[in-house]
């Protein structure tokens, strides 16, 4: 039988550590910049003129069309070429941020249009402005509707920024890596670090159900209640 | 003399902590229709299904043609249902299956009956339902009351001994209603062991041979409709009728 | 420096996307296999299938594909087998794709009302007779949308099978911008390929869904 040896990789906790606070500040920083993305295109997508529309349905299409493995090498290595240097953390931001806008801008629109029309009408017979109807009617109900989708692609793009160790991003399956390259233990490296993403995707499924209810939308009651 | 076709002794049954049915004892003989009343939460449907196995009981025990229901062997469970059919509130016809393959697809299956002879069947059967100019219709271009005439044909087609009905006209428009009725008396009048969980008093009144009223999982009062809508004894049954009024 | 043509690089990729293509499909077949057996097994109510189906999906929706692709080549390798990156991508896409498909299926199943189960049942159908002529039609036409829209995860998933050193579309990406130094070139076009490739199937799937729901 095969010897496997995970004392010398759970010896390097230290290192794993790191990576998984890395992993998750990632993705906090990701999930607030892309939700705020999303849900802006999502309010275009619903409710703004053709031309934005058309623009950012194309932005949408795009990004949900290609791996975010050449999304993020496009932005790292690309975009270079075109003046702008990027460190690996910034690329990473980056990527994952355009790449759950896509999204988060789909959930959030279906999100939209389920507002029953009653509440826009009641909102703008007590004189709110546009901007007001929008961010305090018709947005946290939204939000309340599709955040188990929100929430599911959150956790997506957090097991997708595995990827960013291959541009050298200090995360967990770049310390993966760099642990397997000093102990040649690969597959124990691989299966602590998997162990650890699935941890952290429970964790993360967690947290943000229940930051959702308290912190973004507010408690909407259950239908029959 | 007419024997016993489903015997039903001390059953109980739970979901969960909650005891729906408290000990039931009928016993129905071949032939005979029983209309089974009570308000919602009585049980009734629980009890219904129980005889063909769709409800699993934890005590007492439930014969049907001298066979007693072995839960656990679905060999068996299926020989069961091929001699109780069953008619459902909400129809439960297959969408993506014509009428008249509706009808056809059990025995076909099942009963082993070729093509041809299935589709013989199925034809008259839909022509003793009413429809059979409908052979060859979807059943969502049906009325509801053509879709539940479909599906007696349907539990006709495999030639059970015992029919049950669960509350099969609750989900039609009231014009509708009188179509399904029709053809479910004629079932009594042929000699068909009906087992009926119904609202329709008058229905009840006029063709069954014993009404059962059922009350909070036990079984309250039985006997003749004359009787029973005539004479109720308990308070639950006169409390029952009145509210119908 | 050898001084590629757009044409040059455009050809190269091209040639490159046949592997990507086909690592799609089988991942994509073979999964479906798998996912359709992992279905059954949970229907069938086997003994241990519905924790042991759904410990799987979640193992494999709860970790990154990545992560995925090097256990299947560093995991092979530990048996001494020299693993080719294609077989190990394989292996692993294949698994990968059973787990997310088991689950689409599995809510197509559960959209059928209970009533459907119960004729069947009534009328003393068998299992295998209810799955082929009552559940399994009905399930079918409900599931030819997502599983087509799953289809574009799967290419898009082979991507990261560049990573173990498989060449196809991104690798071959890669390694022409070495050799071409021409990253936003290169990977402008390496992502258009992938979206010439996936958004008629996202289309498609649209449409799809669209002619269900009207009925």
């Amino acid at each position: 039988m095969v010897a496997l040896d995970f004392g010398a990789v759970v010896a390097e906790w230290p290192l794993l550590l790191r990576g998984a606070a890395f992993t998750l500040g990632l993705t906090a920083v990701a999930a607030v910049l892309g939700v705020g993305l999303g849900v802006a295109c999502g309010w275009a997508r619903a409710w703004g003129p053709p031309w934005l529309r058309h623009l950012v349905g194309v932005y949408v299409e795009l990004i949900r069309n290609t791996p975010f493995i050449v999304q993020l090498f496009f932005v790292f290595f690309g975009l270079p070429s075109l003046g702008v240097r990027l460190t690996p953390e910034l690329a990473s931001v980056i990527a994952m941020v355009i790449n759950l806008g896509a999204y988060a801008a789909e959930i959030s629109r279906a999100g939209i249009e389920g507002t029953p029309r009653g509440q826009i009408e009641a909102a703008r017979s007590l004189a709110f402005t546009e901007r007001q109807v929008f961010l305090r009617v018709v947005l946290p109900p939204a939000l309340a509707r599709v955040w188990p989708a929100m929430v599911s692609q959150i956790v997506i793009v957090m097991l997708g920024s595995a990827v960013c160790g291959q541009i050298a991003t200090q995360e967990l399956s770049y310390y993966a890596n760099l642990i397997q390259s000093r102990n040649f233990r690969a597959f124990e490296s691989f299966i602590v670090a998997t162990a650890l993403y699935l941890l952290l995707s429970v964790v993360l499924r967690q947290g943000l159900n229940w930051i959702g209810p308290r912190w973004i939308f507010g408690r909407v009651p259950q239908a029959g209640r | 003399m007419a024997d016993s076709i489903v015997n039903i002794v001390a059953l109980r049954k739970r979901f969960g902590t909650n005891e729906v049915l408290k000990g039931i004892d009928l016993d129905v003989k071949r032939g005979e229709v029983i209309a089974i009343i009570g308000k919602s939460g009585s049980g009734k449907s629980t009890l219904l299904r129980c005889v063909n196995g769709l409800e699993v009981f934890q005590e007492g025990s439930l014969e049907v043609d001298g066979q007693p229901l072995k839960h656990g062997d679905p060999r068996a469970m299926r020989a069961l249902r091929q001699h109780v059919g069953m008619i459902f509130q909400s129809f439960n016809l297959f969408p993506h299956l014509s009428v008249g393959r509706n009808v056809m697809l059990a025995p076909t299956l099942v009963k082993k009956h070729n093509g041809p002879e299935a589709e013989q069947q199925a034809r008259k059967l839909l022509e003793r339902v009413g429809l059979a100019d409908k052979f060859d219709a979807w059943p969502d271009q049906l009325s509801g009351g053509q879709q539940q005439r479909v599906a007696i044909a349907r539990a006709l087609a495999m030639q059970p001994s015992v029919m049950l009905c669960d509350e099969i006209t609750s989900a039609l428009d009231p014009e509708l209603v009188g179509e399904v009725l029709r053809v479910v008396e004629g079932l009594a009048e042929e000699g068909m062991t009906l087992m009926m969980v119904t609202h329709e008093m008058n229905f009840a009144r006029k063709v069954s041979d014993r009404v059962v009223f059922m009350h909070a999982g036990r079984i309250h009062e039985v006997g003749p409709p004359e009787q029973l809508f005539g004479a109720p004894q308990t308070a639950e049954l006169k409390q029952f009728l009145s509210a119908l009024h | 420096m050898i001084d590629f043509s757009l044409w040059d690089i455009f050809r190269n990729l091209l040639l490159a996307a046949r592997w990507t293509v086909g690592l799609s499909l089988v991942a994509f077949a073979g999964g479906g296999l798998v996912a359709l057996a992992l279905l059954l097994a949970r229907l069938a109510k086997l003994r241990g299938a519905e924790r042991g189906v759904s410990l799987y999906v979640q193992l494999f929706q709860g970790t990154p594909l990545l992560m995925q692709l090097f256990l299947a080549y560093f995991g092979l390798a530990l048996f001494g087998i020299n693993v080719p990156a294609w077989l190990a991508a394989g292996l692993a896409l294949t698994f990968y794709t059973s787990a997310f498909l088991a689950e689409i299926w599995r809510g197509c199943v559960n959209s059928i009302a209970k009533g459907q189960w119960e004729a069947a049942d009534s009328l003393a159908l068998s299992f295998s007779e209810t799955m082929r002529h009552v559940i399994g039609p009905q399930a079918l036409r409900i599931a030819v949308a997502p599983t087509v829209g799953f289809l574009v995860q799967v290419i898009k998933g082979t991507a990261l099978a560049s990573v173990i050193g498989f060449i196809e579309l991104t690798k071959a990406g890669t390694m022409i911008t070495n050799a071409t130094f021409r990253p936003f070139t290169v990977y402008a076009c390496v992502a258009l390929m992938y979206f010439a490739l996936c958004w008629p199937i996202s289309a498609w799937s649209r449409q799809l869904e669209r002619k269900l729901r009207r009925g």
